[in-house]
């Protein structure tokens, strides 16, 4: 088997570089960087990426990492296999279970579910930068105290939705949780602990 | 001879209080490595063509576009042309490539032609007389059995009741054993009665998997002052595990073989790998820090580690992760069986339970399943009980969480609540005029259980007849439901070393599957050497370390506690004998408390804990704790718990939507070691119980036979919001904690389903028969009610 | 996921440029939330993704003469939390509150709502829009239907209409912008979505090279309107039946309706039965019973779900004593 860098070929990824010409309507203009293009539409420029690997640039945590992938990654894949950033999980993969919950400009959002060509110029925000200088973030505290993981795989997911829940809510009412905290699963049934947690901080500031 | 047995309550300074997970810390910050996480560089992605026929002859494979692509390493079969696949999603053939993304498109290449064969995935009453009662079994069979992972124990079942077509000889059971047969099924060959000149049956998709008869049932009915029939039962669920099963196996070099993987089985998987990969188990180390859940469905490595470990070795030894997508993890890494029956309760008008009878059915699978354990929890004196097992191509069954007691609650205390309801009878009264039919060790725990479960619920103030308490279009009840477990701790080896400078290591090689093992093992450690939790480094979850059994029938607790009691003691003495000349006493007047040895009757006299541990000398002294060990009494650990569970559901006789509102769980396990994990497990199981009754079903197309719901959209899992009030009380003190210690995991989940199901029923004033309560089935109950 | 290249234009015109004239070569990239899960399943396969995000007109929120304009781009979220649409609009707040989770609706946008595909577990496991086998066998009239259609489902379309918040966005009577190459359309919403007759056809009108621009709702005025959904979980889950209605008040009678089902048909279904019924009446428990009884006179259960049918009635019901006022 060759042993080169990877690179779609027709066979491989079922399309050719025809039938994007085909639908282009435009000629390639230009090739400054490998896996990037430029057409015209509208008489005007416009680049296209891929579909081969493209340089993309990702804020994540407050750090800046420049990467190369295919348009078709998941910002969820790229943090976790690129960046080895694998606190946020891998579960449903289709915008169902909440446990890839990432700050996207400090918005809840399903990494699983956005590309990471989409994400440059964005503030990502993972459950690894809600420690500061090795503490826990009074969240992830009252996760603890409150036993609200068992296994832990969705925890790392619910912590994130549970900070920016309480960051918009703080005198969350019932109505409040039953809408903003209903983006995440548990299998090992960890509600209770959670439930608690939200408790204790919303009665607190009422 | 040095005292093992649990410390009284004056004495535990950390056994039975309310201390946090030692693993929280790095669970709520996303540092927990679990299995999907490890992404060593040079790493492979693996995937897995599946078939999409549930049963079918593959006919041609090729994979020869795969193998040209750039950036594929290693194509691997799984099951070779001829082969018959028996489900919808099983494994064919196996890629490992550079990145995620080409595996994908590798498998897209490969090019599989299948002669598909009728299949069967409904799991619908039988007709009547279709249950056959198999022949003796061939070799052929006994390798259908092994392809569709028919379990082990069911297998040796049935290779005893029915025996074989052929001599069990050494080289027919080492052709088995290589095929994957256990110990247990070679074991049960041996001894099989052996049935030479029979021809092996044609098998049908229907077996009669048990008849059974107690008492005189016959004149139980015919005496009967009241009969009360009904139809009850719960489907096939999935596990849905939140980490999907897989692995990532490695060659250190030719003949040793690493694997990272997800599983409750840490000390088991090696010897499973070592045929099918053709190299000893002590050559396969075996590898897991934290695991995403498993629920009873991670005991085997699973074809697709196989299939891993080869492409692994095809390309030259690289670690090749292969983690089961969500829809194949729905589809195929986990069934629990269905059950259903049609049941007859005989009983007298002053509520005296008189007879049983029923005609169960369910499915497991290819290999059909058991009959669930019916009647639960009462042992009726006469009974007639007949089971028929459906084959048909679902996915292999797993256990789940108490196997079998939730299917065996839901049928068995259904029947008894309407039993109850015909009789007009509160069901708590009625369960307490039948608990002589318990067994005896636990009649005065349900008893005491059932008037704390009662209080906690108010259930005297709430309850009302059934569909008496309407007001409007809600309609509200009360359901109860007891259950039963085992619990005893396993085989576990817990190695305890005291180092010079005072550090403690434990070496074991469980694991933590979110039941709080870690914890457990050093919150007995600690309380045992008089030195704080966080003063002992443990190291769990490796074949590096002394082997512990696999976590399944909450006999982890009861196994790791034992040996880790056992190992501290020893090393506590060890240490002690040591010691006492500086301390100028005899080593069996001394304690360890608080980080002090020190003389029990004279506390000025002390060192502290690292100055202790100076006197070993130069060495480290290990300790070896065993359990179980007679040589070492008394017995730590226990079997038989018994629990309650109530539910309080609203309805919405309109719609059919049925919301829980509260549930109580009362519960015994023996000596508690962490009361606040302990409480979790019973929160997370009536979680569970909640899904599973509401909401769970693995919904099967009969035209395709394909799992339509395989993803967690429209296989529902309850969320926050489905949860209401919970309420926890777990029975400890005397009574109950000089039993030792038992486990947990299971025996909360079981009444759950089974509580929702007589609550709705008293809501609403009828039964409908099978969970999960969703509001068609709500609906076409009341609608029967109307019409009747 | 197939791989596919990706543009982000930052005008329409440049937009309308990349898609392609027919289906299966191009998608629209807005919220992603239905697209990527579609891409990862294999059921759409396009070579070409147009992320929309980066055009700026195609975002906000704004009053106008002719009442609320929604951007095709704006989110579930921004929606929901408008002040005007809270305050004008409660029902359709109200819809797309209990729309998904917070994390979708502050992904999934406006347009995306409107042009998701449908939910049906056969076209989402791979066998197409209008599920047949080799055979030809209907595999939703033979096979399990208990989520799809009790009404308009004589055609070769079984599955329901996805979106939850259309029912109420039909009932403030919106209307939807499209632009494509031949420039602007606008239409009322509830002429956006079609029932398809073959498999190459979608189930709403947009064509393969337009995109939606916005959505207008005529100043609600005194309208009276309701969202009422019925489903199995508390939150973050597919209803089972969708009612919305709008009244139009003339003192305390109705002078004219607007009821929508959700979730019962190919697509939302309007139901002039029920809005005769309320028309001239003063809304009473009767009055809205009858209204329900007349909205699914004609339905035509599949085998497995004609408890949906009391689901839709009862929805209807509640939805138009919520709008009138009284509970529901």
């Amino acid at each position: 088997m060759p042993d080169d860098v990877k690179k779609p070929t027709e066979e491989g990824s079922g399309f050719s570089r025809r039938d994007f010409l085909k639908i282009s309507s435009i000629s390639a203009a230009a090739v400054p960087l490998i896996g990037t293009r430029v057409v015209e539409a509208a008489g005007t420029p416009v680049k296209v990426y891929g579909p081969d690997k493209v340089p993309i640039e990702l804020t994540v945590n407050g750090k800046k990492h420049s990467l190369q992938l295919e348009p078709r990654v998941t910002l969820l894949e790229a943090l976790r296999d690129d960046l080895d950033l694998t606190g946020s999980k891998r579960v449903c993969d289709h915008a169902e279970c909440g446990a890839c919950t990432v700050l996207l400009d400090n918005k809840v959002v399903y990494a699983c579910s956005l590309l990471a060509i989409e994400a440059p110029g964005k503030q990502i925000t993972t459950i690894e930068a809600l420690m500061q200088g090795g503490k826990l973030h009074p969240i992830q505290q009252a996760f603890m105290d409150n036993d609200a993981s068992q296994c832990g795989f969705c925890t790392p997911g619910f912590v994130v939705a549970t900070k920016a829940f309480l960051d918009k809510h703080p005198k969350a009412t019932a109505e409040d949780i039953r809408r903003g905290m209903s983006g995440n699963l548990c299998r090992c049934g960890t509600y209770h602990g959670i439930q608690k947690v939200i408790a204790q901080f919303t009665q607190k500031g009422a | 001879m040095p005292d093992y047995s649990w410390p009284p309550p004056e004495n535990r300074n950390l056994i039975g209080k309310r201390i946090s997970r030692v693993d929280s810390p790095v669970k709520v910050s996303g540092r927990a490595k679990y299995t999907y996480d490890y992404n060593p560089s040079g790493m492979l992605y693996g995937k897995i063509l599946r078939s999409p026929h549930a049963k079918a002859k593959i006919v041609t494979i090729d994979t020869s576009s795969a193998e040209k692509m750039p950036g594929v390493k290693a194509v691997q079969i799984a099951q070779k042309v001829g082969s018959t696949v028996q489900w919808a999603g099983d494994e064919v053939v196996g890629v490992a490539a550079v990145d995620e993304v080409t595996a994908e498109d590798a498998i897209r290449a490969i090019k599989v032609t299948y002669q598909p064969l009728p299949h069967l995935v409904s799991d619908a009453e039988p007709p009547a007389g279709a249950a056959e009662t198999p022949g003796p079994l061939s070799v052929d069979d006994l390798e259908d059995m092994l392809d569709n992972q028919v379990r082990p124990r069911e297998m040796a079942e049935q290779i005893q009741q029915y025996g074989i077509t052929f001599k069990a000889d050494d080289k027919t059971l080492e052709g088995l054993k290589s095929d994957g047969a256990t110990d247990d099924v070679l074991a049960a060959l041996r001894t099989a009665p052996v049935h030479e000149n029979a021809e092996s049956k044609p098998k049908s998709n229907y077996s009669k998997a048990a008849a059974q008869t107690q008492g005189e049932p016959d004149k139980a009915f015919s005496d009967a002052e009241i009969i009360s029939e009904g139809i009850y039962g719960a489907p096939v669920i999935t596990h849905c595990c939140l980490e999907s099963h897989g692995a990532t196996p490695e060659w250190t070099d030719d003949d040793h073989l690493m694997v990272h993987i997800s599983t409750q089985n840490v000390s088991g998987i090696a010897g499973q790998m070592a045929d099918p990969i053709g190299i000893p188990a002590a050559n396969i180390r075996v590898h897991q820090d934290h695991i995403g859940g498993g629920f009873g469905s991670k005991f085997g490595p699973d074809r697709w580690t196989i299939v891993a470990a080869q492409l692994s070795k095809k390309a030259g030894g690289k670690p090749v992760r292969v983690m089961l997508e969500r829809n194949s993890e729905l589809e195929v890494a986990g069934c629990r069986p269905s059950a259903y029956a049609r049941v007859k309760v005989a009983a007298k008008k002053d509520g005296t339970i008189t007879g049983w009878q029923s005609q169960s059915w369910g499915t497991g699978g290819p290999g059909g399943g058991g009959m669930p354990p019916i009647p639960y929890v009462f042992n009726i004196p006469n009974q007639r009980k007949e089971h028929t097992a459906i084959h048909n191509n679902i996915g292999p069954a797993r256990a789940w969480r108490a196997p079998n007691h939730p299917q065996a609650a839901v049928i068995t205390m259904g029947a008894l609540e309407d039993t109850a309801a015909k009789l007009n009878m509160d069901p708590v009264d009625f369960f307490l005029k039948n608990i002589e039919l318990t067994t005896k060790d636990r009649q005065n725990v349900y008893r005491e259980e059932l008037a704390i479960a009662s209080d906690l619920m108010d259930w005297k103030n709430k309850w009302k007849p059934r569909g008496q308490n309407i007001s409007g279009h809600i309609a509200r009840g009360l359901g109860l439901s007891v259950h039963t477990w085992g619990g005893r701790g396993h085989a576990s080896d817990c190695d305890l070393t005291l180092h010079p400078d005072g550090s403690v290591d434990i070496k074991m090689g469980t694991q933590d599957i979110g039941t709080g093992t870690r914890t457990t093992i050093l919150i007995v450690a600690a309380d045992t050497l008089g030195i704080p939790m966080d003063a002992i480094n443990l190291f769990i979850g490796d074949t590096l370390y002394p082997p512990s059994g696999g976590s399944g029938g909450s006999t982890t607790p009861g196994g790791v506690s034992s040996s880790t009691r056992r190992a501290a003691v020893d090393a506590r003495d060890a240490l002690f004998e040591k010691v006492a000349p500086a301390l100028n006493a005899q080593p069996a007047d001394l304690e360890s408390v608080n980080g002090t040895v020190r003389v029990k009757s004279d506390h000025s006299r002390s060192l502290s804990w690292k100055q202790a541990c100076t006197k070993l000398g130069a060495m480290p002294l290990t300790v070896r704790g065993k359990n179980p060990d007679k040589s070492k009494p008394p017995d730590l650990t226990n079997s038989g718990v018994g629990g309650v569970g109530m539910a309080e559901v609203e309805v919405d006789t309109e719609t059919g939507v049925v919301k829980v509102k509260k549930m109580v769980a009362v519960q015994d396990c023996g000596l508690i070691i962490d009361l606040k994990m302990a409480e979790s497990s019973c929160y997370g199981a009536m979680v569970m119980g909640i899904s599973y009754a509401l909401f769970e079903e693995k919904v099967m197309d009969q035209t395709t036979g394909r799992m339509l719901n395989p993803n967690m959209e429209f296989y529902r899992l309850a969320g926050l919001n489905d949860i209401p009030d919970l309420v926890v009380h777990m029975m400890t003190g005397k009574g109950y904690d000089e039993r030792g210690v038992i486990g947990l995991g299971e025996p909360p989940v079981i009444s759950p389903g089974a509580a929702i199901s007589n609550a709705v029923a008293n809501a609403t004033g009828v039964r409908v028969p099978f969970l999960p309560l969703t509001p068609d089935r709500v609906l076409a109950a009341l609608g029967q009610k109307a019409g009747a | 996921m197939r791989a596919f290249e990706y543009t982000s234009p930052t005008t329409r015109d440049q937009a309308i440029g990349l898609l392609a004239p027919a289906w299966g070569q191009a998608e629209v990239l807005a919220g992603g939330t239905d697209l990527l899960a579609l891409m990862k399943d294999d059921v759409v396969q396009p070579k070409r993704l147009v992320n929309i995000k980066e055009i700026s007109d195609l975002h906000g929120i704004a009053v106008n003469a002719q009442g609320l304009r929604i951007g095709a781009l704006t989110t579930l979220g921004d929606l929901a939390d408008n002040v005007n649409v809270v305050k004008n609009y409660p029902a359709l707040a109200e819809a797309v509150n209990e729309a998904a989770s917070p994390q979708i609706r502050n992904m999934a946008t406006l347009g995306g709502n409107l042009c998701q595909r449908p939910r049906c577990w056969y076209f989402r496991n791979g066998f197409g829009l209008l599920p047949k086998n080799e055979s030809g066998k209907d595999l939703v009239a033979e096979g399990d239907n208990r989520y799809h259609a009790i009404l308009g489902n004589d055609g070769p379309a079984k599955f329901i209409s996805p979106s939850t918040i259309v029912p109420a966005l039909i009932a403030y009577g919106a209307t939807i912008r499209l632009v494509g190459p031949n420039g602007r359309r606008e239409l009322p919403l509830e002429k956006f979505f079609v029932d398809p007759r073959t498999e190459n056809d979608r189930e709403h009108d947009l064509r393969s090279n337009e995109i939606v621009t916005d959505v207008v709702i005529p100043h609600a005025g005194t309208l009276k309107a309701a969202h009422y959904e019925i489903r199995q979980k508390e939150a973050f889950d597919w209803p089972l039946a969708v009612a919305a209605v709008g009244l139009k008040m003339n003192g305390s009678a109705v002078q004219s309706a607007r009821v929508i089902l959700g979730s019962v048909a190919p697509i939302p279904w309007r139901s002039p039965e029920a809005e005769q019924v309320l028309a001239g009446k003063t809304v009473s428990e009767a009055v809205a019973k009858s209204a329900a009884d007349a909205a699914l006179q004609n339905a035509k259960p599949l085998s497995h779900n004609a408890y949906k049918v009391q689901l839709a009635r009862v929805a209807v019901r509640r939805a138009i004593l919520k709008a009138a006022g009284g509970s529901a």
